[in-house]
């Protein structure tokens, strides 16, 4: 049995995350994702691999979205409505709830503002939307009768999760995008130790490690502060949902605590009407904002108001979120071509820009002119400050988590390949797991595990209850407790295999027992006339536990045990078990001894200690 | 599998009880307080005319007729008959019986089940782990509280009392006291007394809510490696849930009052328990709602007394909306009977505090009265109102389909958020917030907590109303009768009595177990004797009673034990020279218990001594002649010796052996026992031995 990995999208890059696995048959499509920095077919991931004739409903078992930003969701509605998927498909609450408002954004401002041809309507994100499933964190799912799929907390944005998938026996993780630590308004990544044979995590900051965010946070607010406090505006382009909020929570706590009056805007109503949803969605967020919830909602901005586009040219200082993020587009971009110019103006740009934006352009180096997408340029005077703090997890975070699901194997995906790489041989020799680093339309197959299963008899199961420890000492003591040794697998021919205690062995396969043992009746010479026998037997059993380690000797009138080996005074003149009777005239003692095949060595053991005398 | 019915309780209000063993685990399911019983304590009224209405007709009885004082014992109950102490919580007696110690796991079905819990916790030897669903924690934990608050009035009434034993016990005992008091202290058989106990405080809520682990829907947990415990919706009440227990011995179905098309909570979520062994229904609503036809304006229909096993097992007929639409049209008719009386100028109490009921109410009364011309406040007084209601609209996970809709809409789940910012819901902590008083206006409706009568701001507003025919008052099933009402009569208010559906019908029962199809079903002994199951030839019933053991048989099949592959490959098969289609092999490694299966691991190899893994079981026989030919093939003569059994046995052969060393060998149908004193020689013929019979 095996698994298969096939990555269609966020192959050693980031963008269009879309991977599909393939366990025991059953084919799961993680994330259906749009590459934001690509304009032609390469945005969306190589749907013809998973299927040459396009029978995706037979291809795919269901299809799971991790949260709701587009490189996760953007080529969903175009695959149920274009390309006619109509299988099943997960996201959690807010995922469900949210995603829909990011596509539609998304939408606009690609269609409203950048003139480009539709490349899908509002109604197939309505209709799309409708064959989605919600799931809760840690519900068990079971999509068909083999394949069940749980969620878990990734912390990275509202709604993110990591999905667990198992069929059969085998099981994997695919991470999405996911954040070790707490931030602002989310809590860290949160997952139970699995079984895993493949674990395939995102690798956005592969190598970076960073310490704690809050000089970065103070450094955003001290940015934002120094430019409005000199009367400049700021712009922070970003999308509706995710760190718009969490920034505004920064900003908002921060204008409350230092009394400023300078206006906060969000650039559309949908932001505002985000926040709706945030409020609604609170137990997904981190523990922290949960419990101040009892009192006040802290999705209630006091500071916040709706921006108008007459706001633009108004004099006077402001705070800007408008949409989208990365510059890539849109009303963000029309903003940034009027304010750009001015250095009193100041743009911050929170998380990760895709190349090919203008935010990107932005980030990489101080340019002073900037091409926008019609090929107007634009003069670019104003700061720019990176806001340096992230919801992904960093290298540290990877290998945790790594470290914590001890998986079989480890695919990386969603990150630069140079730092990928870099991770893979820490991750190979570091936490020696195998670790795969495949590029898009790549396929990595890795062994599943599987388990033969066998009925247990109760006898076995019982006899495994109790300890049984035995005790050795060739060269220091050994303790083993090799109780599962008493159980016997028996495979019969088109039959459930079984599993019974030894003694239960001949009974299953129609037989009957037959016992070897070995007998020897031991002759012991005695020294002094001592004609008590418990005193003979006393003295015997002292001298086998020099000799013979571990033994647990149970004595009785005229006997004595060793597991097995059970030896009795003889007193008939002629026993069947002697053997070369020297008759000396010494005082000689029978012992006739009898023991199982089991103790051949203990046996043997015992009777040369017998043969020495007392 | 033994299970134990500890109480069958009453009501939505007090949930049956069970103890159960399972795999040597002590398993309590649900920990309720049986809040009616507090009936028999006198409410805090600050007003004098009750009591003044009564004594008159007391003293009345004594001096005109003498004669009847002999009756006095059979007479009406009147107000001083109550209790006029500080109240104490009656519990589930037989809990009381079992040390709370050996309890290994708790399993809270819905909030009513938790309200008892702090008693348990208390011990000094509770250590169980305890599972209820994210939502149940938190609006009982809320429901606990609230009942911690109003209780405090009592304690500022009667002042701090802190006997161990509770006077008022004591006088209860007397002659002269009504027998109906009497049962609900001491109970029918009269032993009840110990299930008295002295309510929780905050902290012992607090203590009791750190040791939970709340849980989601379908979240599967692991109890102790052996049992895996998942929460499924009932469609009873926000977050409440039926249980399903998957062990190595089999799995168990625990289905408690569940409704299958649900306007609030998630509905009935009954395709997971499909095709468990063992299935215990516990179910005792329609119990109740047969008996009940009182005054009340509401009444269920009285079920059909034998029912017998429709054929059509279809699921529609589960999930059919009838129960559901019936349920909302009693909604209807209190908002209506409601607004009627606001129009009248009379004012509303609903001591409804079901808070599934509660949300609709608030929803439907505030849209109703938005759409018609009438001016009338609602008010909400309770000390948990305001989190509660707020609580409501932030788990659209826990809720209804319908209510998710509105979640993807990006509406509140309940409309009360609107009508509350709006003004037109106003929320009060208490009967004397100060803002209560600003903005009070008469006619109103107001909903109260507690459907007892007895505590809370529902007492002082009943008083206050009580004498105004013009006024409704809306109350929970089975409050009117007996003792509910008695502290304040004469009542000229309109009474409206409704009861709800609080679980399965007893018609959709059949149905409904054909489709869990589970092997064995134990079902309360009353229940059986109302459906008649013989249609049912596939699936075994048995009946239990309340407080008494029942054993059930395991059905399942042996447990099955998971081996690893790579564990597998290193066991060194046998083929047997019997019987070809057989493989057998000796098990290494540690078996454990993970997950609810028992699993074979590669443990901590054990180095077996230089590897001579000798068999240590054999089967079969041998015959002299081949054993002889064996041993003349490794260079040991023999000669052979028929059976010269001194017992006269048969089929005792001997082998002597002369060469290299003397020995003799005894070959009987039972075993083979090899006589020397050679050790080699020994072995030799053991070999020998071992190539003849088949072994592990």
């Amino acid at each position: 049995m095996a698994i298969d990995c096939l990555v269609l999208g966020a192959g050693q890059e980031i963008g269009k995350s879309c991977v599909v696995v393939t366990i025991n048959g059953k084919r799961i499509m993680f994330d259906c994702g749009m590459h934001m920095g690509c304009d032609d077919h390469n945005r969306y991931p190589d749907f013809s691999l998973v299927s040459k004739s396009g029978d995706f409903d037979n291809a795919i078992s269901c299809i799971i979205i991790t949260h709701f930003h587009m490189d996760h969701v953007g080529a969903l509605p175009y695959f149920t409505e274009v390309c006619g998927y109509n299988g099943p498909i997960y996201m959690s609450y807010p995922t469900k709830a949210l995603s829909p408002l990011m596509l539609e954004d998304y939408r606009r401002v690609m269609v409203d503002r950048r003139g480009e041809d539709e490349l899908f309507t509002t109604a197939h994100i309505a209709n799309c939307m409708k064959k989605v499933i919600a799931i809760d964190l840690k519900q068990t799912i079971q999509v068909d009768e083999d394949l069940q799929i749980r969620a878990y907390y990734a912390g990275h944005v509202l709604g993110a999760v990591m999905v667990y998938a198992k069929v059969g026996d085998a099981a994997i993780v695919y991470t999405g995008d996911y954040n070790m630590t707490t931030d602002r308004h989310l809590g860290a990544a949160k997952i139970d130790r699995l079984q895993l044979d493949l674990l395939i995590s995102e690798s956005t900051y592969a190598t970076t490690i960073r310490g704690s965010k809050y000089p970065r946070e103070r450094e955003f607010l001290q940015a934002v502060h120094k430019c409005v406090a000199g009367g400049g505006k700021a712009l922070i382009p970003s999308f509706a949902l995710g760190r718009a909020q969490e920034l505004c929570m920064l900003l908002d706590d921060y204008w409350e605590r230092m009394n400023i009056k300078v206006p906060i805007y969000f650039s559309s109503g949908l932001t505002i009407q985000a926040n709706m949803y945030y409020k609604m969605l609170i137990s997904w967020t981190s523990q922290n904002v949960k419990e101040k919830h009892n009192t006040h909602n802290p999705f209630d901005f006091k500071n916040v108001k709706d921006f108008d586009r007459s706001l633009i040219h108004a004099p006077g200082p402001c705070v800007l979120f408008a949409t989208p993020g990365m510059l890539c587009a849109g009303f963000s971009l029309e903003v940034f071509k009027h304010w750009a110019p001015s250095p009193l103006n100041l743009v911050a740009l929170p998380g990760y820009s895709v190349a090919g934006t203008v935010g990107h352009k932005l980030m990489s180096g101080k340019p002073t002119t900037v091409d926008l997408y019609n090929g107007t340029k634009v003069d670019v005077r104003c700061k720019i400050h990176q806001v340096a703090f992230s919801p992904h997890t960093d290298a540290k975070g990877i290998m945790d988590l790594t470290k914590f699901l001890s998986p079989k194997n480890v695919v990386l995906v969603h990150g630069e390949k140079p730092s990928m790489m870099i991770l893979k041989d820490k991750i190979t020799s570091e936490l020696d797991i195998p670790c795969f680093v495949p590029a898009n339309g790549e396929t990595v197959s890795v062994a599943s595990t599987t388990y033969i299963k066998a009925n247990a008899s109760d006898m076995f199961l019982k006899s495994c209850s109790s300890p049984n420890f035995k005790f050795s000492n060739s060269t220091q003591l050994r303790v083993t407790d090799q109780r599962t040794a008493d159980g016997v697998l028996v495979i019969e021919k088109s039959k459930k295999a079984k599993i019974v205690h030894q003694d239960e062995v001949s009974e299953v396969l129609h037989e009957k027992n037959h016992v070897v043992s070995l007998a020897y009746c031991c002759p012991v010479k005695v020294k002094g006339e001592s004609d008590n026998d418990a005193d003979l037997i006393k003295q015997l059993s002292e001298k086998i536990l020099k000799t013979v380690s571990g033994a647990q000797i149970h004595e009785s009138e005229n006997c004595l045990q060793i597991g097995s080996f059970k030896g009795t005074l003889c007193l008939k003149d002629k026993c069947v078990h002697r053997r070369d009777i020297s008759s000396s005239s010494e005082a000689v003692v029978f012992f006739c001894c009898n023991w199982s095949a089991a103790d051949l060595e203990l046996g043997w053991e015992v009777i040369n200690v017998m043969k020495q005398n007392i | 599998m033994k299970l134990t019915c500890l109480s069958k309780g009453d009501g939505f209000h007090y949930p049956p009880c069970h103890m159960l063993n399972l795999c040597g685990f002590r398993i309590l399911i649900d920990c309720p307080l049986d809040l009616s019983a507090i009936k028999i304590f006198s409410p805090v009224i600050s007003c004098v005319a009750s009591e003044a209405s009564k004594y008159p007709s007391d003293e009345s009885l004594d001096a005109q007729n003498p004669i009847q004082k002999k009756h006095k014992l059979e007479r009406q109950l009147t107000f001083a008959d109550l209790v006029c102490e500080e109240p104490w919580y009656k519990t589930v007696k037989p809990l009381h019986l079992w040390d709370a110690s050996f309890i290994d796991i708790v399993l809270i079905s819905n909030p009513m089940g938790l309200l008892g819990l702090p008693f348990l916790t208390q011990n000094p030897g509770f250590s169980a782990k305890i599972y209820m669903t994210e939502a149940t924690a938190k609006i009982g934990q809320l429901m606990m509280e609230d009942l911690v608050s109003m209780h405090a009035e009592f304690r500022c009434f009667h002042g701090p009392d802190n006997s161990s034993f509770p006077g008022w016990i004591k006088n209860l005992d007397r002659e002269q006291v009504p027998a109906l008091l009497k049962k609900v202290v001491f109970g029918e058989s009269g032993d009840d007394l110990g299930s008295w106990m002295r309510l929780y405080s905050l902290d012992d809520i607090e203590s009791c809510m750190k040791k939970v682990q709340a849980v989601k829907f379908a979240e599967e947990v692991c109890y102790n490696g052996t049992l895996i415990i998942k929460a499924l919706s009932s469609g009873l009440d926000i977050g409440a849930c039926n249980w399903l227990i998957n062990g190595p011995n089999g799995s168990l179905s625990y289905v408690s009052d569940s409704i299958f098309v649900s306007h609030h909570a998630r509905n009935f979520d009954f395709h997971g328990l499909k095709g468990t062994d063992v299935l215990i229904y516990s179910d005792f609503s329609s119990l109740q709602s047969a008996e009940v036809t009182e005054n009340g304006c509401i009444s269920p229909d009285p079920d059909n007394n034998y029912i017998s096993t429709t054929s059509s097992d279809n699921k529609d007929s589960l999930l059919n909306t009838e129960d559901s639409l019936e349920e909302m049209e009693k909604l209807e008719f209190i908002c209506s009977c409601a607004a009627e009386s606001a129009d009248a100028g009379g004012s509303t109490l609903i001591t409804i505090t079901r808070i599934g009921i509660v949300l609709q109410l608030l929803e439907l009364m505030s849209n109703s009265l938005e759409s018609s011309s009438l001016k009338v406040p609602i008010f909400v007084i309770s000390s948990v109102a305001e989190e509660l209601l707020a609580y409501t609209n932030t788990i659209p996970e826990w809720l209804c389909e319908q209510q998710q809709e509105k979640l993807i809409s990006g509406e509140p789940s309940f409309g009360h958020l609107k009508f509350i910012k709006d003004k037109k819901i106003h929320l009060f902590p208490a009967i004397h917030s100060p803002n209560l008083i600003t903005s009070w206006q008469e006619p109103c409706i107001i909903f109260a907590p507690h459907w007892s009568l007895r505590l809370g701001p529902s007492v002082q507003l009943l008083q206050r109303w009580r004498g105004d025919p013009k006024s409704l008052l809306v109350l929970e099933d089975g409050i009117s009768s007996g003792l509910g009402l008695l502290p304040f009569r004469p009542i000229a208010m309109k009474i409206l009595q409704c009861s709800f559906l609080s679980g399965i019908r007893l018609q959709k029962l059949p149905t409904l177990l054909s489709v869990l199809q589970p092997k064995i079903v134990l079902v309360p002994d009353a229940v059986n004797q109302r459906i008649n199951f013989a249609a049912m030839k596939t699936i075994s019933i048995l009946n239990y009673f309340e407080n008494k053991t029942l054993r059930v048989p395991r059905i399942a099949d042996n447990p099955s034990v998971e081996i690893t592959t790579d564990l597998a490959s290193k066991l060194s098969w046998r083929k047997l020279r019997q019987r070809e289609n057989f493989g057998i092999a000796r098990l290494k490694g540690g078996l454990l218990m993970e997950d609810g299966k028992h699993r074979l691991v590669s443990g901590l190899e054990q180095e077996e001594s230089s590897g001579k893994a000798r068999p240590l079981r054999h089967w079969g026989s041998v015959a002299p002649e081949s054993l002889l030919d064996a041993l003349l093939k490794i260079g040991i003569k023999g000669s052979l010796e028929q059976s010269i059994g001194e017992t006269g046995s048969d089929d005792n052969s001997i082998i002597h052996i002369a060469n290299p060393s003397s020995g003799l060998i005894e070959v009987s149908e039972m075993g083979t026992a090899i006589i020397t004193d050679d050790e080699n020689v020994a072995s030799q013929v053991f070999q020998a031995i071992d190539g003849i019979l088949d072994g592990i």
